[in-house]
């Protein structure tokens, strides 16, 4: 099982800040070990949603470093709010993380 | 055009650089530039994700007795475990020896969940597929020191006695290449190609053995402790490997951690 997501989101005003770090090894299937070619394994989309609500999708490819980082800004958040974060990979593979809205300075 | 360049990017660094990181290597502008560059990672450092997976492992039962690992005693009562990396390694009364951080948390793993030792030092660090418990574990507990100052015990005579040893080791020149620790962090502003190597024999530097670890090593992705980072410092100078969580590194740890006592840890690291 893939390991958890850790999910920062604070406020700036009205503007949640949403960081999002992600366990995964993408693999670019260009690495050799041992002889043998490690398979490609990397995480092909991610959607964000805000009180169940999309507010971020992406699609990624395996030039993502492993173990990523990902930001970004969330428009008429306010404190309480839930966040979740959703990944997919090549393997089908999946995992949903979520985190509450914290007020900031 | 090169002057103005170099001084351009000089200015620049000074300014970004907080005031906490001056140090002899503070006129260097390549160390520098290291500098800005951990500063500006550590605000996503995927060691958190360690972390997470560290106190889980941490809180919930595992292993042979199904046990968790919140009564281990680090040092400050069972189960305490804010503070105890930056007061560790100190003596242990019912090991009577001086453990690190990582050397205790294997030891409860083995008194209190029934792993067996054989078990875990038989690849006890970090691959790009695959972290050991006890790096996540020890990562968790080194987070809930961070923001303190270092306080290793010295009130012990085995705790004094290992920072004694640990001085010893430090020094003692052997091997194919007749080296020391000393040889490369015995000496003022000494560096490998463009890494700058600090004196760990002085206070203000020695920090610098201590901080960042346990790291996350952007080369690879992997997460790192500071019993790897010793184990590799000894395959570096061509010694034989020291055991896991052997009390030679103990002392080791004991002499670089009180060499750096009361200055603040800020947590797990990042590595290039």
């Amino acid at each position: 099982m893939a390991d958890p997501m850790k999910i920062r989101a604070t406020l700036q005003g009205d503007v949640a800040d949403v960081r999002v770090l992600m366990a995964h090894p993408m693999e670019t299937g260009q690495r050799k070990q041992g002889g043998q070619v490690v398979p490609l394994h990397f995480i092909q989309s991610i959607t964000a949603t805000l009180n169940g609500k999309q507010v971020f999708s992406a699609d990624i490819s395996q030039a993502i470093s492993r173990n990523p980082v990902f930001a970004f800004k969330v428009k008429g958040a306010k404190a309480g709010d839930e966040i979740a974060v959703t990944w997919k990979d090549n393997k089908g593979e999946t995992r949903t993380d979520k985190t509450t809205v914290r007020g900031g300075s | 055009m090169r002057h103005a360049l170099l001084l351009g990017l000089a200015a620049a660094v000074a300014a970004g650089v907080p005031w906490t990181q001056a140090s002899a290597q503070m006129d260097d502008p390549v160390a520098a530039e290291f500098d800005k560059f951990r500063e500006v990672l550590e605000k996503d450092n995927p060691a958190e994700l360690w972390e997470v997976k560290g106190e889980q492992l941490w809180t919930t039962p595992g292993g042979p007795k199904k046990a968790s690992l919140e009564k281990c005693d680090l040092g400050l009562g069972p189960g305490v475990v804010k503070g105890a990396y930056a007061q560790m390694p100190r003596y242990f009364a019912d090991v009577d020896r001086v453990m690190d951080a990582e050397a205790r948390i294997v030891h409860c793993m083995i008194t209190l969940q029934g792993y067996e030792l054989d078990k875990l030092d038989d690849k006890p660090f970090s691959s790009a597929t695959h972290t050991p418990d006890p790096v996540s574990i020890t990562t968790y507990v080194a987070a809930q020191s961070a923001g303190m100052k270092l306080a290793p015990p010295q009130n012990h005579p085995k705790e004094k006695a290992a920072y004694a040893i640990g001085k010893e080791i430090f020094h003692y020149r052997a091997g194919s290449y007749d080296f020391s620790c000393a040889s490369c962090h015995g000496v003022d502003g000494q560096r490998i190609r463009t890494q700058p190597l600090p004196n760990f024999t002085k206070p203000e530097q020695a920090i610098r053995s201590v901080q960042g670890w346990p790291g996350y090593r952007m080369t690879g992705g992997v997460m790192h402790t500071l019993q790897w980072r010793l184990t590799d410092c000894y395959r570096q100078q061509r010694f034989p490997e020291p055991g896991y969580t052997s009390e030679t590194l103990s002392a080791l740890l004991t002499y670089l951690t009180v060499n750096a006592s009361g200055q603040v840890y800020k947590g797990p690291g990042i590595k290039r």
